[in-house]
């Protein structure tokens, strides 16, 4: 029992960092961007190269898949997706989904369409038992909790403590009063998102050994990403936590209690919610 | 509705002056092979093409006198894309075999055109064991996944495994093996505690194999398709699985040659029953994944290129005794054939024009430190069960 909460711990944990991203992108600029799991399929791939191929180190891997997905969100940022903003919403999410389709070709035809096989180093792969076997923690899964809830800590302190982050969230309150008050908003999202990319892609590489990972994986998740920032709202960062952690407990006890409908469980979840609250479980007031 | 008709009739008047001059054309003995090539199953595709040119590389690319084209066509693993291309080469190119198949719904969209055209299609990868009734024209040189399950299911009894839960991906292949694994193990006395369905787009074993755990068997048996039973296979060591006792057991294709290396250490003492394993000892077998490997990179065969290889086998026998015929004469002269095959010895049941071969029990070792699925038991001439006459 413990142990089936445990993994729905950690499938939500690796949830919310591949979709956070995505929902404070959304919060801010209003901005739908369906291309998101692109970003983590990079990280994993990077990920996948450098350790089956050069013999990186896992945990130098992660970094750099944070790193590589990052610049690459940078880049795109500046290129395509700024073009974009002013458009309607029709438009951005053709866009966007286009841009996810071209990242699934571009991944086959460099990769192949096989999933990708990680060999974890020695210390992540045990597993430890406590209570008489009730709660069993496989190591890796464990790790996942930890670098996910250091991670949200993190962002917490950045996004409520720290000058950054104030002038984050008056940008995603009023981009234009904020702009008024000489924030630059351009760059304030430029740096969010490429941050909201590498932690995309650092779900990638973590979730590679967990989720699978082959070309189609943008696709694949995006259904869960939507969910996650559907649920929790895009105002801030608990609401997608507590989403992503509900969604994977439930995804996971589902399968486990019901197999015969544990895919449906999730949807039937995120119904009921939206009826229940159509703007997601936590709306700040103030917040446009 | 004149225009219309004075269309048509044009239009198969200069159709049927195209397929007299194609037919004019009589020196050249066409196999249309039509394989996903690209997408999730790409490797199916890659693994029949290069032992289909192998076999051509070996034994010459005429027959009978006639020239023999090799087709390759692309269905990205689409039932709609199988099912033109095949018209087109039935039609167009006037193919004389269809081959390939990579999928069941592949060869089942495709089994119409192959009756209609009265065109011999021959199925070198899917496994479902009614894709030959869809057809008088099939005829397969795979396997059948009832075949591959019954093997598991009749060896495990015996060696104490009597409680089973059954974990198989949700489509018709691991449908199928659910089902004749069950009636199996439940006929030698077994127990199948439970049958657990994981949806095709599943990304996390955890829950399943939880509930596998928590329910305490001897063994689970499971199916999934060869690409997630990497996955699979390594969530099932991390949860410490092998050390509560759990045996991992399946159809060969859970421990597919092509991947196997890449699984690592997890996959050792795994048992499973299939028709063909890289390693299986036979001189024949030794040549072939020779010269295969050879010619491909040092890529070993799976048991996707030893059916794409027989296939070629059997339309090339076929059409050296019809003298490069089509039709109902080269689909006679394919049924009944008996050769060894790398795989072991096999024949084409005249009946049902289904594949009967040996079955044999394997065991994943480390030899020369490469993984094998090293046999170790045999069961002769297995008829596919799933056929009830």
């Amino acid at each position: 029992m413990l142990t089936i909460l445990f993994d729905g711990i950690a499938y939500g944990m690796l949830l919310f960092i591949l979709a956070v991203g995505l929902s404070v992108t959304m919060g801010l600029m209003n901005f739908i961007n369906l291309a998101h799991g692109a970003f983590a399929m990079v990280g994993g791939y990077i990920t996948v190269v450098l350790m089956q191929r050069h013999g990186v180190p896992f945990m130098a891997c992660l970094p750099l898949a944070f790193g590589g997905a990052a610049l690459l969100g940078m880049v795109l940022e500046r290129t395509l997706y700024r073009t974009m903003y002013r458009k309607p919403h029709l438009d951005q999410v053709l866009f966007s989904i286009g841009l996810a389709f071209m990242a699934v070709a571009t991944a086959d035809y460099f990769m192949g369409s096989q999933q990708q096989i990680m060999q974890l180093p020695e210390w992540l792969r045990g597993r430890t038992e406590l209570f008489d076997g009730a709660l069993g923690m496989g190591h890796y899964r464990l790790f996942i909790i930890a670098v996910c809830a250091a991670l949200t800590i993190g962002l917490q302190f950045i996004l409520s403590k720290t000058r950054f982050g104030s002038r984050l969230r008056a940008s995603v309150d009023d981009p234009r009063v904020a702009a008024g008050l000489g924030i630059n908003v351009n760059v304030v999202f430029a740096a969010t998102f490429a941050v909201g990319s590498g932690l995309a892609g650092l779900g990638g590489a973590l979730g590679a050994e967990v989720l699978g990972l082959d070309p189609t994986f943008p696709l694949k998740f995006m259904v869960y990403f939507l969910i996650v920032v559907a649920v929790g709202g895009t105002s801030s960062i608990t609401g997608p936590l507590l989403a992503a952690l509900l969604l994977g407990i439930a995804d996971v006890a589902g399968k486990y209690f019901i197999p015969k409908l544990g895919a449906f469980i999730v949807y039937a979840l995120m119904i009921a919610i939206l009826i229940w609250r159509p703007q997601g479980l936590f709306v700040r007031k103030g917040g446009k | 509705m004149q225009k219309r008709i004075f269309l048509r009739s044009t239009a198969l008047a200069a159709l049927s002056l195209v397929a007299a001059l194609a037919h004019a054309d009589n020196n050249t003995f066409k196999i249309g092979l039509i394989l996903p090539m690209t997408g999730p199953f790409a490797s199916t595709g890659k693994q029949i093409e290069a032992a289909a040119r192998l076999y051509m590389a070996q034994n010459g690319d005429t027959v009978a006198g006639k020239k023999v084209e090799l087709i390759v066509k692309d269905d990205t693993s689409a039932p709609d894309v199988t099912k033109r291309i095949a018209q087109e080469l039935v039609v167009n190119d006037k193919v004389n075999v269809l081959a390939g198949f990579g999928l069941t719904p592949l060869a089942l969209a495709t089994a119409p055109i192959a009756t209609q055209s009265k065109t011999p299609l021959v199925v070198m990868a899917a496994a479902t064991s009614s894709i030959t009734q869809a057809s008088p024209y099939i005829v397969r040189t795979s396997f059948t996944l009832p075949q591959a399950a019954v093997g598991i299911a009749d060896w495990a009894p015996k060696n104490g495994i009597k409680k089973v839960v059954t974990l198989v991906s949700d489509y018709g292949p691991g449908i199928d093996a659910e089902k004749y694994f069950k009636d199996r193990f439940l006929f030698n006395g077994g127990q199948v505690i439970e049958t657990l369905r994981v949806p095709m787009r599943n990304p996390d074993f955890a829950p399943f194999l939880q509930k596998v755990r928590d329910l305490k068997p001897d063994a689970m048996f499971v199916f999934v398709p060869s690409g997630a039973g990497a996955a699979l296979m390594k969530q099932f060591a991390e949860r410490g699985m092998d050390k509560a006792g759990i045996k991992l057991i399946g159809t060969g294709d859970v421990t597919d040659d092509d991947i196997l290396n890449s699984m690592g250490d997890v996959a050792l003492g795994v048992v499973t029953s299939h028709h063909y394993s890289a390693s299986h000892n036979s001189p024949l077998n030794k040549k072939f994944v020779e010269a295969f490997q050879k010619a491909n990179n040092g890529l070993r065969p799976n048991f996707m290129a030893v059916g794409g290889y027989d296939g070629m086998r059997v339309i090339y026998e076929a059409a050296k005794a019809t003298k490069g015929g089509s039709g109902d004469a080269l689909l006679e002269a394919m049924k009944g054939q008996i050769f060894e095959s790398p795989r072991g010895p096999m024949f084409i049941d005249a009946q049902t024009r289904d594949v009967v071969h040996n079955i044999y029990i394997r065991k994943v070792e480390k030899v020369g430190g490469q993984l094998y699925n090293q046999e170790f038991d045999t069961i002769k001439d297995v008829k596919d069960p799933g056929k009830t006459k």
